[in-house]
């Protein structure tokens, strides 16, 4: 087949993706550059401002606090997520019987995520008749206030989003399965104990699949939205103002459409730095193969 | 003699120690997983509980944790009929139809291409690809918003649709089909080749059938995204009419504090679909997360 004709197939290939690259993300995202560099209400014509957007950010005390709180929401949620995703996969590929059955259960709230969810939430955080406070008084606890105390709202919002397991734990059940048993033979031989083991093998070659759960939770987790615009819009007092849902306001609601273009890009490059420090700090995973490189 | 005796005797009590460790570790783990998998079912519960009960036990203390009459189905005929769900159980069924079978046309079409003709650009091309991937929807949601003004599209459900034909809305499952089309082998398609076959015939009679399971798995990805999603139909849709089940939940939310056992009933009404197809297809589902976590 002659050459010329096979990249014409390759382009008439991936055309359908090709087309949609320029149409709904390269075009918009120069677009969104120069609305950024606007002041626009939506209706009239954009005027030219500059960096000035950009400027106002640094000046703009909410769009701070949500910045801030963004990142809070981030810096625990990742974490304990993973850490929790990692121990229940842990537990359930042990060889026990329903174990298997066991890892639906894990991943369905992930299945009925959004605003269902969050309403359900919305409920169970009720100070007196929701359902986190009634089984703390059963133990003679009187709980917060959970999403209505200025202090408690933000670690509500990241203790419901620990139920989103799912992803990450099938990923790395199907990560343990990928081990070599002899490994942990040979270590239980030499007397090693359960945390050691864990601590020289399963952490070791678990540690690529850690990486790529660690960036994706990253990404999402600076792009948290619907459970904080149902649960509590922002409140109480701007608590759990993120850095989307206070876009939202400002561009849907408020129609200032310049300067929310300006938040969207400082979101993105946010992602995108912490994106590479995590890849410039990644000297701990183990790649197989690789290792007389370094 | 005595030795061998002792050796004997040994064996067995070590064996039998072993034996009860083993146990206490099956049992522990047992009483573990029970316990985790309650705490991650109570929500679940507790939705379902609340929707059959009236409003006045909504304000209960202590909370009557296990079912008891009376068992008040009618907060679903009453979130059926008082709000306009069938309708949002429509647009939210063309939606879901519509982006699938957008999304597989797409993603098989685009990840063919990627794993199987080389052409100059393609490795750029794929990691523009991946990238696009990282990049956060809220950069384009404010000149899209004016391009789908300026073309007509607001408040319809086209917006929310058309860019799954294009692989716009989730380059992820180009990223899934790739890795599927990537693991069969080469000499299928040479021998085809040969055969005369060109492009298009070996893609379509050879590579789609072999991959029904990686597009079984893209349609229940689509279908779960595209049900659950928010942010774009909140962006996109205004009236009533047009509103998919999320955002007339939410909706709901807003509006009608007080009426929480219709709330909780809506709220299994649009958990409900998600869940049944889920519970018959978790096994796609699981072996699609594992493959694009695992060689990604």
């Amino acid at each position: 087949m002659n050459k010329r004709r096979q990249w014409l197939e390759g382009y008439a290939f991936i055309s359908p993706w090709l087309i949609g690259l320029f149409v709904f993300t390269l075009a918009p995202m120069i677009y969104s550059l120069y609305i950024s560099l606007t002041e626009w209400d939506f209706i009239g014509e954009p005027t030219f401002v500059g960096l000035e957007n950009y400027a106002n950010i640094f000046r703009d005390d909410l769009a701070i606090q949500s910045l801030w709180n963004t990142l809070y929401y981030t810096v625990f949620s990742v974490p304990l997520r993973l850490a929790l995703a990692l121990t229940v996969a842990i537990i359930l590929s042990k060889p026990y019987r329903g174990a298997k059955g066991m890892r639906i259960l894990f991943y369905l709230p992930g299945i009925i995520s959004g605003v269902a969810v969050a309403a359900v939430w919305t409920r169970m955080f009720d100070p007196f008749y929701g359902g986190i406070n009634d089984i703390l008084r059963w133990f003679g606890i009187t709980g917060p206030g959970w999403i209505n105390d200025v202090h408690w709202a933000m670690p509500s919002i990241i203790l419901m989003n620990l139920m989103y397991i799912g992803t990450p734990m099938v990923v790395f059940i199907a990560g343990l399965k990928d081990i070599p048993q002899q490994l942990y033979e040979v270590a239980t031989l030499d007397g090693a104990n359960a945390w050691q083991r864990f601590r020289s093998i399963t952490f070791p070659m678990l540690s690529p699949i850690l990486f790529f759960n660690l960036i994706m939770q990253i990404i999402q987790s600076f792009q948290v939205f619907t459970n904080v615009y149902v649960m509590t819009n922002g409140g109480p007092a701007n608590a759990t103002s993120v850095i989307v849902l206070y876009l939202y306001q400002t561009a849907f609601q408020y129609l200032r459409m310049g300067y929310g273009s300006a938040l969207a890009w400082v979101l993105f490059l946010i992602i995108l730095v912490m994106t590479l420090v995590v890849f410039r700090t990644s000297g701990w995973v183990y790649f197989e193969g690789k290792e007389d490189s370094r | 003699m005595k030795e061998a005796v002792m050796k004997a005797s040994a064996i067995p009590a070590s064996g039998l120690g072993q034996k009860r460790k083993k146990l206490i570790c099956k049992l522990l783990w047992y009483v573990l997983v029970c316990l985790l998998a309650v705490i991650f079912i109570i929500p679940v519960y507790w939705m379902v509980l609340m929707s059959f009960k009236p409003l006045s036990e909504m304000y209960v203390v202590p909370i009557p944790w296990f079912p008891r009459p009376p068992f008040q189905i009618s907060n679903y005929i009453e979130a059926w009929q008082n709000y306009p769900f069938p309708t949002y159980f429509k647009n939210t069924i063309t939606v879901v139809l519509l982006t699938t079978v957008g999304n597989v046309f797409s993603a098989t079409l685009t990840a063919y291409g990627f794993a199987r003709i080389k052409f100059p650009g393609r490795n750029v091309l794929f990691v523009i690809l991946i990238s696009s991937m990282m990049l956060p929807f809220q950069v384009k949601t404010i000149p899209l918003f004016q391009m789908y003004k300026l073309a007509g599209w607001l408040d319809t459900l086209l917006p929310l649709i058309v860019p799954a034909f294009f692989a716009a809305a989730t380059p992820f499952y180009v990223f899934l089909m790739r890795q599927f089309f990537l693991s069969i082998p080469e000499d299928l398609s040479a021998a085809a080749r040969i055969d005369g076959c060109g492009s298009f015939r070996i893609f379509r009679s050879i590579f789609l059938p072999l991959t029904k399971p990686a597009i079984v798995t893209v349609c229940l990805f689509s279908f779960m995204d595209n049900w659950n999603d928010f942010f774009l139909p909140l962006i996109f849709i205004n009236s009533n009419e047009n509103k998919t089940l999320s955002l007339g939940l939410a909706g709901m939310t807003g509006q009608y504090v007080s009426e929480w056992h219709i709330i909780m009933a809506a709220s299994v009404i649009t958990v409900l679909p998600c869940v049944i197809v889920f519970l018959f297809a978790q096994k796609y589902f699981v072996e699609g997360i594992a493959v694009s976590g695992l060689k990604g």
